[in-house]
């Protein structure tokens, strides 16, 4: 399990289900306070047929934070060697909004809604 | 001269007007301490209009109505703040103000900050393209070219077009000594 924590957020990888959980709210100040999560987001890729990136706990993202996130879609649809899903919930209301977005930048993203 | 792009709307202070104001001195704290106070601003001004919004417990809708409206209020004006803390001239004596306004169908953000005159005429560039380009083509292209900088508060103002449906406004007014304060309009519909 990796895991990092800031100030009322939480990030975790979890290699017994190949699942990355966000939670929390993230309202970092720009790319380059994202880096460390892009980073675990694309190292979490390597060697992998399928990664969950759960969001069903993330009750905030900022817009730094859906472009980290856009950005990390992107570069799985890229590399094109591991299966993408996204789990997201109906009770946050941000994420009915936003998150049909990266299914435009990756047709083959797999997004759930509990 | 005032410029405007698009309509920004005159408020006035009546009993048909529900408004708060929220004004900051940035230079009195540094940047990375203040920012936290963003995401309690923004929420705060969420849970403030869920009041309007009550809930009715035989009517599930008003449960996700409440939500949504929450989260809109919350994103909008988190992104507003944010980008007020970084594009802020210090410099200037102006404040950073926000001011959130509840009409019968509307709610209407009102964000304004001082900006030097260079960085106020390429944010103008900014704004003008913004209003000629699809807004959906856009937020694409920005994130495929990898053109989202940090700098940029592209990808915020896409969001709330796109994902919120919000209609976007700007005011350019010259200060007296030099540089601009410029306003930022967001309005939803409820």
């Amino acid at each position: 399990m990796h895991c990092f924590s800031g100030e009322g957020y939480k990030i975790e990888l979890d290699d017994t289900s190949n699942t990355v959980r966000m939670s929390g709210a993230l309202r970092l100040g720009g790319l380059s306070e994202y880096a460390p999560i892009s980073e675990l987001l694309e190292n979490a890729l390597d060697g992998r047929e399928a990664l969950i990136i759960d969001l069903s706990a993330l009750e905030f993202l900022n817009s730094s934070g859906i472009a980290t996130l856009s950005k990390f879609v992107i570069t799985a649809r890229n590399r094109n060697d591991c299966r993408l899903a996204i789990q997201g919930s109906n009770a946050i209301a941000w994420q009915g909004k936003s998150l049909n977005n990266l299914k435009r930048l990756m047709p083959a993203l797999e997004l759930n809604f509990d | 001269m005032i410029q405007d792009h698009g309509q920004i709307r005159e408020i006035r202070h009546d009993r048909n007007t529900e408004s708060l104001d929220l004004s900051f001195w940035p230079g009195s704290l540094p940047l990375k301490q203040r920012w936290r106070n963003n995401g309690l601003s923004a929420d705060f001004l969420g849970d403030y209009v869920t009041t309007f919004f009550p809930l009715d417990e035989t009517d599930p809708s008003t449960r996700a109505r409440q939500s949504e409206i929450r989260g809109a209020v919350s994103f909008i004006a988190n992104e507003l703040l944010e980008n007020a803390m970084k594009f802020h001239d210090e410099s200037l004596p102006e404040p950073i103000t926000m001011r959130l306004c509840l009409f019968p169908e509307e709610i209407v953000f009102q964000q304004g900050n001082a900006t030097g005159s260079e960085a106020a005429d390429s944010f103008r560039a900014f704004v003008e393209r913004l209003r000629d380009s699809d807004p959906n083509e856009l937020y694409i292209q920005q994130l495929e070219e990898g053109a989202v900088s940090e700098g940029s508060a592209g990808l915020g103002y896409l969001t709330m077009i796109n994902d919120y449906g919000a209609e976007l406004a700007w005011r350019f007014e010259p200060l007296v000594s030099h540089g601009f304060r410029v306003t930022t309009q967001v309005t939803i519909k409820i």
